[in-house]
């Protein structure tokens, strides 16, 4: 793909890679398909339990589909890699669980800062630590939004099937090179090894990051964007004529390090934020059931609403008036959407494959009681334990 | 003929100790910097152009004049810079 | 008369005038402080090998040394402490035909980014990499560095550093490098050269640069003046076939005086298949 034709996907060809329409694959194999449909062109990786999965089927599949699949020394220099590779105009991913996402943090910290599009996925499973490597667990999700140092905005997915695995991975890369971030999806390891039936999509609509019309004198690599969005300056990959300065420094418009000012470092951090969170609502993506008449809403994500789904149908039944409020996009949190649900409801009852997370955000927005159900340990929460709670 | 970037200099005096002609000394006046910059020494340059190599900023070039002239190099040698 | 094969040479303000980034001028470096040479030898090597500076990306750790491309008219990549050659992996795989040059420095490259340091070396990507070695922590004040001599002081090591140093290049080599070559800043017509010779091998180049700093560790250890730290630093350097002619041939006092002393010259020079064309080589079974 990128070796040969720059910036541009062979749908076909990966289509024919990938092989059968309609496959019974596990969420591991669900984010290789989902970047080689979108495009990627270059992974960086590094093994780790549950996600090497992903590192393998892409060593697999990159080379038939002409990427760049390399295995890095570790997660630091994963990252790192996969940063590079954005900068000469490629797509990007790479793949980790919970100590490596924590050794990420500092590059992803740089992509923030340098407005790097890349892709990161966690399948994550139980910790701290080492914990335990093989059971799934979902309790990454603050690391996802405040894992690396100082201020910045993260856009975080989190998909609850593997066809939406698939899918919110190409969605992933398109929100990368639309805001030109990092954007993480996150799954458990459940999902990453648990088998589902999905579809290969004939179509997929991919967007690229907006590179400069102008000629090198007038181009401003920080500056206003003149194409797309205001806030996401336009992206000049290296070898393209513009030489472009990038620096994990504070800096002006024209890139190059200006660390004395605060106004300098107040207009550049709010800027990266907004560009993000000025799409706030656009970028919320919520699945309601039966919220219609609900007394009691169950706000989940990721494995633990699968099992709040089965809670809501036995509440429902029990006649208890419950609704399913899943959040599909976790990070800019849907606070407005939270607000009005807890105008609407006597109570929220918050599932969560950790000790308390998003929960403390939902608490922070909603005027409504707001009750935490949470199970750690590698057993995915029942619904009858999220029923002990409503 | 030899010139100095005042504005750069920071008064290392490595040209003056390096010249392998005594083509350098201190001048008299300070630069913005507080230091004083090298001044040519009449006709003493052979082009050698090791000040302009030695020195960590910038501040001093070789240029041709009458007395040296336009430095060249045949393509076929091995890149010493004459 | 114009002889056919004779070619311009430009002068020292031509060569400013076109890889410099005239607005950031002056440079930060401290006086008598030798990364300004530095980057004048790679500018030169640059010059003389007729580099394309649109297809030309360098890349830098954080330290004094990784200051240097901010000053070049080039597409540059700043990245973070330790960590730019794992930025340099992914840059040359992704595009392997741009020129990737790599400024870091003994702290950055192997300290923190000593891993990444014996891997990019062990894959052979066909990067330079300018490895400026001042003996210190520089920019963040003095503290010691893997590669400060013993008893001699940094703000960490007050009563004089406890620990043996690290010879860059001799681990340069054992990873696999096929170009490692060290030299002093104070002559420079043998790293101008020795540069342009690692940027024509097709594989890693690893040259490391003698430039001690005068501010944090000079000052420090007694050197006054910027003309005793490199004299001090001149007298100690000796080149490998000297060095190996009198450790075959020499008298038992003058192998003793080896001890002290430290080798510069071009170390290695081999062929190895740089991971780009190994895996060019993956993707044809392919197509």
């Amino acid at each position: 793909m990128f070796w040969d034709d720059k910036m541009t996907t062979d749908l076909e060809k990966v289509k024919e890679v990938l092989g059968p329409k309609k496959q019974f694959v596990h969420g591991d194999t669900a984010v290789c398909y989902g970047a080689l449909l979108a495009g990627c062109d270059f992974y960086g990786g590094y093994p780790i339990t549950p996600a090497s999965e992903i590192a393998e089927m892409i060593a697999s599949l990159m080379p038939k589909v002409g990427g760049v699949n390399i295995q890095m020394e570790d997660e630091i220099a994963s990252m790192a890699s996969i940063i590079g590779a954005s900068w000469t105009g490629a797509k990007v991913m790479t793949a980790t669980s919970g100590p490596g996402f924590s050794l990420m943090q500092e590059n992803i910290g740089f992509a923030y800062m340098s407005e790097t599009p890349a892709v990161v996925v966690n399948v994550q499973r139980s910790g701290p630590s080492t914990g335990q490597p093989t059971l799934g667990a979902e309790g990454d999700m603050m690391q996802a939004r405040y894992g690396s140092h100082g201020d910045y905005q993260s856009i975080t997915l989190s998909p609850n099937t593997i066809q939406e695995t698939l899918e919110f991975t190409i969605k992933a890369f398109n929100l990368a090179e639309e805001y030109r971030s990092p954007v993480f999806l996150m799954i458990s390891a459940d999902l990453g090894h648990m088998r589902e039936m999905i579809t290969i999509p004939d179509e997929v609509d991919l967007v690229y990051r907006k590179t400069p019309k102008v000629p090198p004198e007038e181009y401003v690599p920080f500056g206003k964007g003149k194409y797309g969005k205001e806030k996401v300056p336009e992206f000049a990959p290296f070898g393209t004529g513009y030489r472009t300065y990038v620096t994990g420094l504070t800096h002006n418009e024209f890139g190059f390090p200006a660390t004395d000012d605060q106004q300098d470092h107040d207009k550049l951090i709010r800027r990266q934020i907004e560009k993000i969170t000025d799409d706030r609502e656009k970028l919320t993506d919520i699945e309601e059931r039966m919220m219609d008449d609900a007394e009691i809403a169950l706000v989940s994500y990721g494995i633990a609403s699968r099992s709040a789904l089965g809670a809501l149908k036995i509440a429902r039944d029990q006649g208890k008036k419950v609704g399913y409020f899943r959040l599909k996009t976790i990070w800019p949190f849907p606070k407005k959407k939270i607000n009005e649900l807890s105008q609407k409801v006597d109570k929220i009852v918050v599932p969560e494959m950790n000790t308390g997370h998003v929960y403390h955000r939902v608490k922070e927005y909603a005027d409504c009681e707001v009750k935490l159900v949470s199970k750690i340990g590698g057993e995915i929460i029942s619904p009858k334990e999220i029923l002990e709670g409503v | 003929m030899i010139e100095v970037n005042e504005d750069y200099c920071k008064g290392c005096n490595l040209c003056i100790l390096y010249c392998p002609r005594d083509a350098l000394v201190e001048s008299e006046e300070l630069n913005k910097k507080g230091v004083h910059p090298p001044v040519e020494v009449e006709d003493r340059c052979n082009g050698c152009r090791l000040c302009e190599l030695i020195c960590p900023d910038f501040a001093i070039v070789v240029v041709e004049d009458d007395r040296l002239p336009k430095m060249k190099r045949t393509k076929k040698c091995s890149g010493m810079i004459k | 008369m114009a002889d056919e094969n004779e070619v311009d040479v430009i002068d020292g303000k031509q060569l400013q005038d076109k890889y410099l980034r005239e607005e950031m001028m002056p440079h930060i470096f401290c006086n008598g402080c030798a990364l300004g040479n530095v980057l004048d030898y790679v500018l030169w090597a640059v010059e003389k090998e007729g580099l394309d500076m649109d297809k030309t990306v360098f890349l830098s750790g954080i330290g004094c040394s990784s200051r240097i491309p901010g000053y070049i008219n080039a597409d540059a990549l700043h990245t973070t402490h330790g960590r730019a050659l794992a930025f340099a992996t992914g840059v040359k795989m992704a595009n392997p035909d741009l020129n990737v040059i790599v400024f870091t420095g003994d702290g950055d490259c192997i300290g923190i980014g000593g891993n990444h340091f014996i891997h990019a070396l062990r894959r052979n990507l066909d990067i330079t990499v300018i490895a400026v070695n001042n003996y210190i922590y520089g920019m963040t004040g003095g503290q010691v560095a893997p590669t400060t001599p013993e008893g001699h002081i940094g703000t960490t090591a007050p009563y004089g550093n406890i620990e043996p140093p690290f010879d860059m290049c001799e681990m340069a080599k054992a990873a696999g490098a096929t170009y490692v070559a060290r030299w002093p800043v104070f002559r420079p017509h043998q790293p101008i050269n020795s540069i342009r010779e690692g940027i024509r091998n097709k594989g890693l180049s690893f040259i490391e640069m003698m430039s001690p700093c005068t501010t944090a560790y000079g000052r420090r250890n007694r050197f006054r003046k910027i003309e005793d730290l490199w004299a001090f630093y001149e007298d100690k350097t000796i080149l490998i076939e000297e060095y190996d002619k009198i450790d075959r041939f020499g008298t038992e006092e003058e192998k003793e005086e080896l001890d002290d002393k430290i080798k510069i010259g071009v170390f290695k020079r081999s062929t190895r298949k740089p991971l780009e064309e190994r895996y060019r080589d993956l993707l044809e079974e392919f197509k």
